[in-house]
Order: C-alpha cells, then sequence, then structure tokens
C-alpha cells in the first residue's frame, strides 16, 4: 500500500508515495521527483555518482533508504546548488576549468566537493585528492577536477 | 509539439528554418519527450554519404544543422564536429547545430572508435560543408552578376570583395535542399583563415552537464515507458530451467517476467520494481563451468587453436639471423582482461509501436545496431530507427548495445516502451571484454651490441572489427553474428623501427574466454606495451640510453622531431638504465620512455614516465607523466588536451590496478571493490606538449597516447629497481616476487 512520504528537496516541500520504505532515495529524487543530477552509478555507495546533501552533508543516494530520511532533512541535488544562468562557484568553477569529459560522475565530484568547502576554505590538492579519494572517474578528469576544486575554493 | 514531430522529416527541417531546428536538436538532447515525439517521424531525409544534404541543411533562416554519423561519447567531438562547420562555411559557432547518429536522419560514418571521429567523421563533414560553400558562391556570383573569385563569405553572407550589397545563405538555399553530390575536389579553407579551429573553444555541453539540465540517456523517459531489469544466468553458459514467477507475485506494479530461451528479464511499472523484481525471481539454472582457470589463463590462450596467422611485417631473413646473434635475447609479455567499467551502466529505452521500432541507446553505431535488433527481431531494417543519445562514457563498445538487444526484447513482450538500465553486477559481469593478449618476443645481437634480429608472436583472438553479437540474442538464441569482433586487435604489432631482419606475426585464436570487444586502443596497447618493453630490453642490453637508443633505429623525421621535444620536455637525462641507486630506503625511483607511432601511419605520441616503487611493498606510485604529442592539426587543443589527460590517467588505471577476476562459471569481478580503478590520491600529473601543425591532416586524440603508458611504467620500473615488469596490470604481489627473485 503506497504511503506519502514528504521530502524538503532544493528548499521546497514535496511528497512522494511511496510503496517502499527501503527504496533508495535516489529513486525518489530521479524517478518521482524527476530530478537528473544523482545518477545511479553502482548501487553500492562505492562511486559516488549519486551523492546529494542531506543537511549540509555528502551522502550516497542510492544506499539511503526512505526511511531512514526525516521529514526535516533538507535535501540538496546538483539542481538546487545552481543553475547555467546562476551557477554555484563551483560550477562555475567546473566549467572555467572545463572538468567534464562524458560527465557521469561530475553530480558527485562537485556535490562531494561543494560539501567538502563548506568545511575547507583553503585546501591543498592533497586535500582536495583525498576529500574525492572515494569518488570514481573512468574518463580520467581527474586533474581537472582537483584544478575546478581549487579553483572554487578561492572564489567563494 | 507537432512543429516539433514535423521536424524529424527533411521537407520539415527544411522550412522550419534554423530555429526550429535548433530546437529539435535540442530534442534528442535534452527533452525526452520532445526526443520520443521526433522519432514518430518517418524520415524523408537522404542519409546517403556522397550527397551534401546526407550532411548539411540550411534552415530557412540560415543557420546550419550537421548531420554526423559520428557521436560525442563525452569526447567532445559535438563541440569539434561544430567548430569545423562554423569555419567551412563562415557561421558563428551558435548558428551551428549538430545532430548525431540518428538512422534517419544522419549518414553511416562508421562506428565511433579508433580515433576516427575528426580524422575520417570530420573530414567527410568538412568536405560536405566545402562543397555546400562552393555552391553557394556560385549562387551568389549568379545572383549578383559577379564572378565567384571576387566574392567573399563573411558570417553566413556572401559579398563582393570590392563592397556592395551581399547575398545570405538564407536566400539562397534556405529552406532548400541542396540536391548535390558530395565534391571531393572543393577546396577547403585555408586554416590560415580559421577563426575557431585550433583554438581552444569551450565545449559545447559542459555548463548543461554540471547544472543538471543536460539528458543522459539513463534520464530520458518516454510516454507510457515502463522499467525493465534483466536477470543473467549465474553461469555464463548456463540454460534456464525454471522460473519461479510465485516469487515475485505481489510486487507492486510488476507487469511481467519475460522469459525466452535462457533470456529472463523483468517488466514493471517502476523502476525500483523492476529491481526488486529482477532480485527476487527464483530460477534455477543448468551448471556451467567452462572458463579456464583463472591461474593459468595464459598456458590456456598458448594451448588454443590458432585459426590463422596473420603475418604484419616480414624483413629479411630472422631466423638465420637469431641464429648468427651474438647475444639473443626472449620475453614473453602478457596483458590481463580488462572490462571498460563505464560508471553509469548501459541504458537504452526501446518502442516498438506499428511495427516500427525505434531506439534510444548511447551506442557507438546506430546503424549498426539498426541492422542487428533487425535481424534479431526480423524485422526489415528500415523498420527499425536508433537514435544515439549521450550516455556514460563507454571507451570503447560496452554494453550499450546489449542493452538495447535487452530493451528491444522486453518491450516485444509487453508491447509498450521500456527502459533498461543494467545494474553495477550486468556491466561488470556482462559487458564484452578486452580478451587477454599474450606475446612472444626474440631479438639478437651482434658483437658490438647491434640489434641484428627482432621476431614477435602475438596471441590474440580472429575476428573481425564487425559487431559483437548482443546478449540478449544470443541467450534467447536469436539470429546474431558468430564471428568475434575484438577490434583491429593486430595494430601496431609491426614495429617503427628500421632493424636488418624483422618478422612480426599474429597467431589469431580461434577462441577466447570472454566474448571480446574494443576497450580504448585495442591491440595497439597491449602490443605496444609488449614492444616498447622488449626495446627498452634491448636498449638495455646494447648499454644505450632508451631514447637515444630509439632515435637510433628510427628512420622518421616527425618521429625523431617528436622524440627530441620529448627528452627536452622531459629533462631526461641520458644514460643506460637501471639507474645506480643511490643508498637504501624502500623506496626506488626511475623514469621510462616508450614510442608509437599510431599504427604506423598516424599520430606521433612519446611519454616518460617517472615512478616511485615501493620495494617493501611492491606498490607503484606514478607521480608524473610526460607527453609530447603530434597528431597533425588540431581541431580543439583544450580537447585534444582533456583526451590526452584521459589516456594517461585511465592507462595508469589499467596498468597498475585492473584484472577481472572469475570462476570457472562466472566473472567473479562484479564490483568497484573487486575490480578497483585508479582514485584522486594515485592520479599522475600530466605534463604536456602538443605539436600544433594546422595545415597537416587532423589525425586522431582519442587512443594513441594510451598506447605508450604500460610500456613507459614498466621501463620506468626497470629503470628504478633493475626489475622487468611483463605482465599487466602490476600489481604489488607481483613486483615483490620480482625485485625479491634478483
Amino acid at each position: 500500500m503506497a504511503k506519502p512520504v514528504p521530502l524538503t528537496v532544493n528548499g521546497r516541500s514535496v511528497t512522494v508515495s511511496v510503496d517502499d520504505p527501503d527504496m533508495p532515495l535516489l529513486y525518489a529524487l530521479r524517478d518521482d521527483l524527476g530530478l537528473r543530477g544523482p545518477r545511479f552509478g553502482c548501487g553500492l555507495g562505492q562511486c559516488g555518482a549519486c551523492t546529494v546533501h542531506v543537511d549540509g552533508k555528502a551522502v550516497r543516494s542510492c544506499t539511503v533508504p526512505l526511511s531512514a530520511i526525516r521529514p526535516g532533512d533538507k535535501i540538496v541535488t546538483l539542481e538546487g546548488l545552481g543553475s547555467p544562468e546562476k551557477p554555484h562557484p563551483l560550477q562555475k568553477a567546473f566549467i572555467d576549468e572545463q572538468a567534464v569529459q562524458c560527465g557521469y560522475c561530475i553530480n558527485g565530484m562537485i556535490m562531494e566537493g561543494a560539501a567538502f568547502l563548506a568545511a575547507n576554505k583553503s585546501p591543498s590538492d592533497a586535500d582536495i585528492r583525498q576529500a574525492l579519494a572515494h569518488n570514481l572517474c573512468r574518463c580520467g578528469t581527474h586533474l581537472r577536477i582537483i584544478r575546478a576544486v581549487k579553483r572554487a575554493a578561492q572564489s567563494i | 509539439m507537432t512543429d516539433i514531430i514535423a521536424l524529424a522529416t527533411r521537407r520539415d527541417v527544411l522550412k522550419g528554418g534554423g530555429a526550429l531546428i535548433v530546437s529539435f536538436g535540442l530534442a534528442a538532447r535534452f527533452s525526452p519527450a520532445l526526443a520520443q515525439a521526433s522519432a514518430t517521424a518517418a524520415a524523408a531525409k537522404t542519409v546517403a554519404p556522397d550527397e551534401v544534404d546526407g550532411f548539411l541543411a540550411i534552415g530557412a533562416d540560415g543557420k546550419a544543422t550537421v548531420f554526423s554519423g559520428k557521436v560525442d561519447l563525452g569526447t567532445g567531438l559535438r563541440t569539434a564536429m561544430t567548430q569545423i562547420v562554423a569555419d567551412e562555411l563562415n557561421l558563428p559557432l551558435e548558428h551551428v547545430t549538430v545532430i548525431q547518429g540518428d538512422t534517419a536522419l544522419t549518414p553511416d560514418q562508421g562506428p565511433t572508435y579508433g580515433s576516427l571521429g575528426v580524422q575520417n567523421g570530420g573530414a567527410q563533414i568538412r568536405q560536405a560543408a566545402a562543397t555546400a560553400r562552393k555552391h553557394l558562391v556560385e549562387l551568389a556570383a549568379q545572383k549578383l552578376g559577379v564572378p565567384a573569385t571576387d566574392l567573399a563569405v563573411e558570417d553566413g553572407t556572401i559579398k563582393p570583395k570590392a563592397g556592395g550589397a551581399g547575398v545570405s545563405y538564407a536566400a539562397l538555399i534556405g529552406g532548400r535542399t541542396f540536391a548535390l553530390k558530395l565534391d571531393k575536389e572543393a577546396k577547403t579553407r585555408d586554416p590560415a583563415t580559421f577563426r575557431v579551429v585550433g583554438k581552444p573553444v569551450a565545449r559545447l555541453d559542459i555548463p548543461d552537464k554540471v547544472t543538471a539540465r543536460f539528458t543522459y540517456m539513463q534520464d530520458m523517459r518516454v510516454d507510457g515507458m515502463l522499467h525493465g531489469r534483466v536477470v543473467r544466468p549465474p553461469a555464463m553458459g548456463a540454460s534456464l530451467e525454471s522460473v519461479d514467477e510465485s516469487s515475485v507475485a505481489g510486487i507492486p506494479g510488476l507487469v511481467k517476467v519475460v522469459r525466452d530461451g535462457n533470456f529472463l528479464g523483468v517488466v514493471a511499472e517502476s523502476e525500483w520494481g523492476a529491481i526488486k523484481a529482477s532480485r527476487k525471481l527464483k530460477a534455477t539454472w543448468s551448471k556451467w563451468a567452462e572458463l579456464p582457470e583463472q591461474a593459468k589463463l595464459f598456458e590456456h590462450v598458448r594451448a588454443t587453436k590458432v585459426s590463422k596467422d596473420d603475418v604484419t611485417s616480414n624483413v629479411g631473413a630472422v631466423e638465420e639471423a637469431l641464429a648468427k646473434g651474438a647475444k639473443t635475447l626472449k620475453s614473453t609479455y602478457d596483458f590481463a582482461v580488462h572490462t571498460h567499467g563505464s560508471i553509469g551502466p548501459s541504458c537504452a529505452i526501446v518502442e516498438i509501436k506499428d511495427g516500427q521500432l525505434t531506439c534510444w541507446s548511447p551506442s557507438q553505431a546506430t546503424h549498426n545496431l539498426r541492422k542487428q535488433l533487425a535481424a534479431m527481431l526480423g524485422l526489415a531494417p528500415e523498420a527499425v530507427r536508433c537514435i544515439y543519445v549521450d550516455g556514460s562514457g563507454c571507451y570503447g563498445r560496452n554494453g550499450h548495445e546489449d542493452a538495447a538487444g535487452d530493451a528491444a526484447l522486453l518491450a516485444r513482450a509487453v508491447g509498450r516502451p521500456v527502459r533498461v538500465q543494467w545494474m553495477r553486477e550486468d556491466e561488470h559481469g556482462w559487458d564484452p571484454k578486452g580478451p587477454p593478449t599474450l606475446i612472444d618476443l626474440r631479438a639478437a645481437l651482434d658483437a658490438q651490441g647491434e640489434v641484428t634480429a627482432w621476431d614477435s608472436a602475438f596471441f590474440i583472438p580472429d575476428g573481425v572489427t564487425g559487431n559483437v553479437p548482443l546478449v540478449a540474442a544470443s541467450l534467447a538464441s536469436l539470429p546474431h553474428e558468430t564471428a568475434y569482433a575484438p577490434g583491429n586487435v593486430i595494430q601496431n604489432s609491426a614495429i617503427p623501427y628500421t632493424f636488418a631482419n624483422i618478422r612480426t606475426v599474429c597467431h589469431r585464436l580461434a577462441e577466447t574466454p570472454f566474448r571480446p570487444s574494443w576497450i580504448r586502443t585495442p591491440g595497439r596497447m597491449q602490443n605496444t606495451f609488449a614492444n616498447e618493453c622488449f626495446m627498452d630490453e634491448l636498449a638495455a642490453a646494447a648499454g644505450a640510453d632508451p631514447l637515444e637508443f630509439r632515435l637510433k633505429h628510427l628512420n622518421d623525421p616527425r618521429g625523431a622531431e617528436l622524440l627530441q621535444r620529448l627528452a627536452a620536455l622531459a629533462k631526461w637525462e641520458k644514460r643506460p638504465s637501471p639507474q645506480k641507486q643511490a643508498g637504501g630506503g624502500d623506496i626506488s625511483r626511475g623514469r621510462g620512455m616508450a614510442y608509437v607511432k599510431y599504427e604506423l601511419v598516424r599520430t606521433y605520441v612519446g611519454a616518460v614516465a617517472e615512478v616511485e616503487v615501493n620495494r617493501r611493498t611492491g606498490e607503484i606510485r606514478v607521480p608524473r607523466f610526460y607527453v609530447v604529442h603530434d597528431c597533425g592539426q588540431m581541431i580543439n587543443p583544450d580537447g585534444v588536451r582533456n583526451q590526452i589527460e584521459g589516456n594517461v590517467i585511465q592507462t595508469v588505471s589499467r596498468t597498475l590496478f585492473e584484472e577481472l577476476t572469475w570462476d570457472r562459471s562466472m566473472v567473479t569481478s562484479l564490483d568497484w571493490a573487486s575490480y578497483p580503478i585508479i582514485t584522486f590520491p594515485a592520479v599522475p600529473e600530466v605534463v604536456m606538449e602538443l605539436i600544433d601543425r594546422p595545415s597537416e591532416k587532423p589525425w586522431g586524440a582519442g587512443e594513441p597516447s594510451a598506447a605508450v603508458i604500460p610500456s613507459a611504467i614498466s621501463n620506468a620500473v626497470f629503470d628504478a629497481t633493475g626489475v622487468r615488469l611483463r605482465s599487466v596490470p602490476f600489481t604489488p604481489v607481483k613486483v615483490k616476487a620480482a625485485t625479491q627473485s634478483i
């Protein structure tokens, strides 16, 4: 029996109808709310493509069941960070550094990077590498991603 | 919406004008609903590769739409194509839109592989644009009463050089077809006049990709669509004996369990419902355990039946020279089985309606996929339309086409559009693999240390560069290809060096353990690994500096220039390897180099690796790579740079970390924990020099620099430790075993 679950996503209160509280948050965001920022990569919390913020923390939405989300939790996705017209400093830095190849992992890089920068104002390259150590990129865009995070750190 | 549907037809593309063509271009890229609508139209447009109209249309507003059979795949090809046409037609970048890989709209330019997107695909499109421009100037000459030679083109308007009124592309042809054969002689523009080609133009897709506006294949939805998941056999060759449908009863929204031979899948209203059903479905399968024992893989490869020998070079009398040699060297190299490892699992949507099948997928080769789907389902190819939608990077033929095959079987079974996205274990387990490669090398040196003979034998799967059979068709015993398609893996088995006696032979194997396909730099990577390491062995045997040794045997001024530049860039210290280690400690440092002329006919790459080897743990760190790259004309130098960085980093990953694992029944490296790839802390810095040759032909950049990475690392490890690593990946276990044995 489907039940309504209230969520706060990108500053808006929404309700999704859920028949399985074990369903990972990712599917509610993508399939019920039509968001595209968080992406399915592994379903195992290994790659980071599905990363969103929950109360400012970077969280892997593919392994977080909806039942673990409290009504007041503030969920932010890549869409909520900024837009092409008004990008977040990190999104702008990714454009400036051309830090994308296929771009499938980039949601995770930006969301993980944004949560990291919120707590680390002037990170070294080694800090950035460590912060993103559990986010996988297959195209080999890493060096540009490091530069983009560094550039954003300088502009925030 | 109606306008958009109409736009998919040739006539309406032209009537609609550029602005609406752009909308259509956006439809495929950004709006699933529009993309679906566009697919419902029957295309009257020609896709003939010898017609200008095949590749190009000028809308009523004078804007150009390019129809490219080559597709982006995350490489930046869309931006490069836009640059090429903008310059050739002298239009602003924003007046050029590129539509890719739609069998109803784009000519078959061959699969997007082999670093041929710009080199071949771009050249064809450039020629179409040059033909169009020539024709437009001729039309303008008639209209203006001014000789063609006295006219100049500026931003889509043709004007007399002497001044006076001009005439626009829109007025000359807007909304009409060219009806013109592609003219191979039509003069292309002088590179000196280019405004955007050769410039690091920002990629057109990046702003949308970093703000979640972009529509990946995985984001696409079509009306009435259901979600499918596949249930693969637990053993690769197992047969499906029974299915217990009661095991999934009660899963909300489950539409159907689909069984066709050994193909098994589920379809549900929701994606999570389909995932749950695929996990809960109980099925019994026969036992199957015919994979070779992994520990004895290369014994198995060596013992495999050879179906034919391809002799890729044969100069002089190798056997005789080997027999006479004062010193002979003999080495065997091997290279592990690799998976493509796309971060986003393969995905496709198929709709079958009124006998017409429409497939959206990130396929590298929609024209080929169209034929495969048609054959599988017994349809005429004309009844199938395949539309490219950007997906996760594939680096070769991964599972995208297979997901399309799965979606086709499921859509046929339920009579509604079905989206299939593979789960991680499907991707790691069932994408086609880069085959295991075994290479034997022998060489002779005379008393003066001169190389007198080079002899090599490559054990690589037989097969062609055709289609990789679809998993669904194989499992369901529907019509499919039976020949292997590992890619053109014999390339770069022959060497770029001038020895008196050379023989290079590829033993084409009748069987290989896993369905093979091309993964970035197929064959060229494995073959160059062995060749460039063995070259290093010879240099060491001759007591020569590895870079000087190569130069001495290179009769190719362009290659020699590249090596000289590499020596300067990397501040190469001339001396033989291995270096003398100063002092003790666990860490040994070294540098190694490698060189390739891709397929011996195009892009030149030289690389120097710096390594740190921990003798105690066996771990290798690669802090830095130097690369010099000559691909002739560069359309977008930053695009080239991005591709080279990707090649270096991805191949360091393949060289140090990657190895498929399996038991006798099935792949066991089914996630990122069991098939680790490189992570940020291990990524090397890449110092690069791009040789710019604007008046030369543009060659490929998507693969060649990957070819030199494994050998450069191995050679650097030798320089550091005196140990020669001949088996990819260079795992700590292998490194420790090797360093402790000397």
